[in-house]
């Protein structure tokens, strides 16, 4: 580990001989020692890093804490991800009533739990027919390309209204979004391509209204005037870009996850009650946290976290990984420790969609796009198996996402 | 026990929906809680609790009432 002083480099790179779903051990022993800890990150600066459950939840619902990244001493991901950020900036990085609030009404309504639900049966219909072709095709298959991915990305774009997007090109440049070796120019080209995308959407939308989101932002905010077509257009991008990125890599991640523990993936695969598909999902979601370079904040106003004053102006860094591994919330004597996957366990109050009012705006889709994927996957093919060994799996350590960039099976 | 709900904290995720749908709802025009029992019965306890546990807004408050 690099010590700049007192401050360990952050991101730490995982540890290629412990498990892959394992966060990086130094941050366990930060967690398990003082709790917080200054680190450095690529810019020089030194934000603090937050990795105790409790200490993550109080630190994002605590008013003294910005989401605004234009604010001094926010402690960006990288120069790349600042410049995207930026250049598409929505409510998600933004603070207040009129910037946060009433943008994210506009779209919550969009994603509500029952909404979401409402959607199993066609999210089932759009899993079926990617595990028909991959059955169909060559093996071993690539689980990414034949599922991981078709199945979130097929989704957002159908509730956005916009089924004959080009979804390879929308890929490629999500990927852009997320790669380490993207630079600023990259990213905001991308932004560029897509914001162009969207809002030649709105204005068809507009003229040609169907019953989907972008009809809905383009004929009630748009014509109207109550919202620019760049806002919308911003909007728009969150909605598509995270919409399918962060789902693939939980499928993907996930089905190793599930594949590597074979008495877990039995109890899915013959349980008759919903629920534990459901409750498998959560304890999936806290094992990987797929979020695994911390959610980012600024401090506009000094506080207290874990018996450190945190200033004005100094950045915080939540280490969701080991909070989600935190033994005084996951540890009940009942169930394995939380180092280890059990899907018995009562995990819903982890922390993989974040916490406070930026939560995850589309966690109900994530939810049910999951539950169906894991309960669907293990009973039409029972004899799924990696075509690799774990280890030779490209991980996505060099992404701002963790999942797996290829994931071979066979059956 | 009786449970406060405050609107304007509320940023429709949700969650309480998950953990306890026969007292908590969302309005369809923009996501936001709907509270559908005020003082639910003593069975519904640990799911309400559960709920105002999960709030990301810390938008539910519960205040216990002698039994």
């Amino acid at each position: 580990m690099l010590h700049t002083g007192d401050a360990p480099a952050y991101p730490m790179p995982r540890d290629a001989a412990r498990c892959p779903f394992d966060p990086p051990a130094e941050l366990a022993e930060i967690r398990d020692t003082d709790g917080i800890r200054r680190v450095q990150i690529w810019d020089g600066s030194r934000p603090w890093l937050v990795t105790r459950h409790a200490d993550i939840r109080a630190v994002l619902s605590h008013p003294a804490i910005s989401a605004d990244i234009d604010n001094e001493g926010y402690p960006h991901q990288s120069a790349a991800i600042r410049a995207r950020r930026s250049r598409a900036k929505t409510f998600f990085t933004a603070d207040g009533v009129e910037e946060h609030d009433e943008p994210r009404r506009v779209l919550a309504r969009e994603f509500t739990a029952k909404r979401m639900q409402s959607l199993r049966e066609v999210i089932q219909g759009v899993t079926d027919r990617a595990i028909d072709e991959m059955l169909a095709g060559e093996k071993p298959a690539d689980l990414v390309e034949k599922l991981a991915l078709p199945v979130p990305t097929v989704m957002i774009c159908d509730l956005l209204g916009a089924p004959d997007v080009d979804h390879a090109r929308v890929q490629d440049l999500t990927k852009v979004f997320v790669a380490a070796s993207s630079t600023p120019a990259d990213t905001t080209a991308a932004a560029e391509e897509l914001l162009d995308l969207i809002g030649g959407l709105l204005d068809e939308k507009a003229q040609a209204p169907g019953d989907d989101l972008l009809s809905r932002l383009a004929t009630e905010q748009l014509v109207p005037g109550l919202r620019t077509r760049e806002e919308l257009s911003r909007m728009g991008l969150l909605l598509l870009t995270a919409g399918h990125e962060t789902s693939a890599n939980m499928i993907a991640l996930g089905t190793a996850a599930l594949l590597t523990n074979p008495d877990q993936l039995a109890l899915i695969r013959d349980a008759e009650d919903p629920a534990v598909a459901a409750g498998a999902v959560e304890e999936l979601l806290r094992y990987l946290t797929i979020v695994h370079s911390g959610l980012r904040r600024v401090a506009i106003e000094d506080l207290e976290v874990a018996g450190t004053t945190i200033r004005r102006g100094e950045g915080v860094i939540l280490a969701l990984g080991p909070g989600n591994r935190d033994a005084a919330a996951f540890a009940d004597g009942e169930h394995a420790g939380p180092d280890s996957l059990d899907i018995t366990r009562p995990a819903r109050h982890h922390l993989a969609f974040g916490f406070g009012v930026h939560q995850c705006l589309g966690q109900q889709l994530a939810r049910v796009e999951l539950q169906v994927v894991f309960s669907t996957l293990f009973r039409r093919i029972p004899t799924l198996a990696l075509a690799q060994p774990l280890t030779d799996v490209p991980f996505k350590t060099d992404m701002s996402i963790y999942g797996a960039h290829e994931l071979l099976v066979t059956w | 026990m009786k449970i406060h709900i405050d609107e304007d904290r509320c940023v429709g995720g949700g969650q309480c929906v998950l953990a306890a749908p026969e007292v908590f709802d969302q309005r369809d025009d923009d996501g936001i809680v709907v509270l559908l029992q005020e003082q639910p019965a003593d069975d519904l306890d640990h799911q309400v609790r559960e709920a105002a546990l999960l709030c990301p807004a810390l938008a539910i408050t519960l205040e216990e009432t002698a039994p």
